[in-house]
């Protein structure tokens, strides 16, 4: 009697990792990514808020914390991560009215988030490195 | 697709609520929508006013968010910020959490995004409305 055919591996439907990741794919999840990033700089966004009322004893190290150099590294990603959430979240608004679905749009829409995300998070840092310098 | 066709294959009633078939996913997509749109003026103003406090001291940060404009705009920062944060990690959460862990995670996910607004409003107003 043959073996039951649940005790046999069965075939999976292709998943995510056989295709070539694309432009759209990437962008999509990069989109999830960086919202779930943002939530948690929102988290310190409150703690630098809750330091600051707290008053200048509890202030100083969350500034000396962000001031240093791993806590401007983050800084730098979470910037980045929010100029790509704001721009693709932009491009989302733009399609929940029906347009730029056309795979010409939808690709040169989609260049335009990267380069808008890199130019802006460059001129943020430059434009905060003149001010506090 | 003709979107006239669409229109005449949904009852009169249908229409008139403007619920798909799930009944209820519509009042989500809208309000991540409604406080997306909110989010691009109010965090834009938050990231130019960080970049224009570049190197400032704690006295220039509390002078700043004291003034009734800032802190008005800081509170509705945060209630639009994890508005707009709670419907997307549900969102996150509903697709990758299969068990009874799934209740557990939205509820604690709710509470997690009150509890943090309302100490974010509550420092703001402390810094804003004290001496």
């Amino acid at each position: 009697m043959p073996s039951p055919t649940t005790t046999r591996p069965r075939p999976l439907s292709p998943n995510v990792q056989i295709y070539r990741p694309q432009l759209t794919s990437v962008l999509s999840i990069l989109n999830r990514i960086t919202g779930v990033l943002l939530s948690a700089s929102a988290v310190v966004l409150v703690v630098w808020l809750v330091a600051a009322a707290w008053g200048p004893q509890t202030y100083a190290p969350m500034q000396a914390a962000i001031a240093s150099w791993s806590g401007r590294i983050v800084l730098f990603a979470a910037t980045f991560a929010f100029f790509l959430h704001l721009c693709g979240g932009i491009r989302h608004l733009v399609w929940d009215t029906v347009h730029g679905f056309e795979l010409r749009s939808i690709y040169i829409s989609g260049w335009a988030v990267v380069a808008a995300s890199v130019v802006l998070t460059v001129a943020a840092w430059i434009a905060s490195a003149l001010i506090g310098a | 697709m003709d979107p006239q066709n669409m229109q005449n294959m949904r009852s009169p009633l249908a229409r008139a609520i403007g619920l798909g078939s799930a009944k209820e996913g519509v009042g989500s997509w809208w309000a991540q929508r409604v406080s997306a749109v909110a989010l691009v003026p109010l965090t834009l103003w938050f990231a130019a006013s960080i970049i224009a406090n570049s190197g400032s001291d704690y006295a220039t940060f509390i002078v700043w968010l004291r003034t009734p404009l800032t802190a008005v705009l800081m509170i509705l920062l945060l209630i639009a910020l994890f508005y707009h944060s709670a419907l997307g990690l549900q969102v996150v959460i509903e697709d990758y959490v299969h068990s009874a862990t799934k209740f557990a995670a939205v509820i604690a996910l709710r509470l997690g995004c009150s509890a943090l607004v309302t100490a974010g409003v509550v420092a703001v107003l402390r810094i804003t409305l004290s001496g």
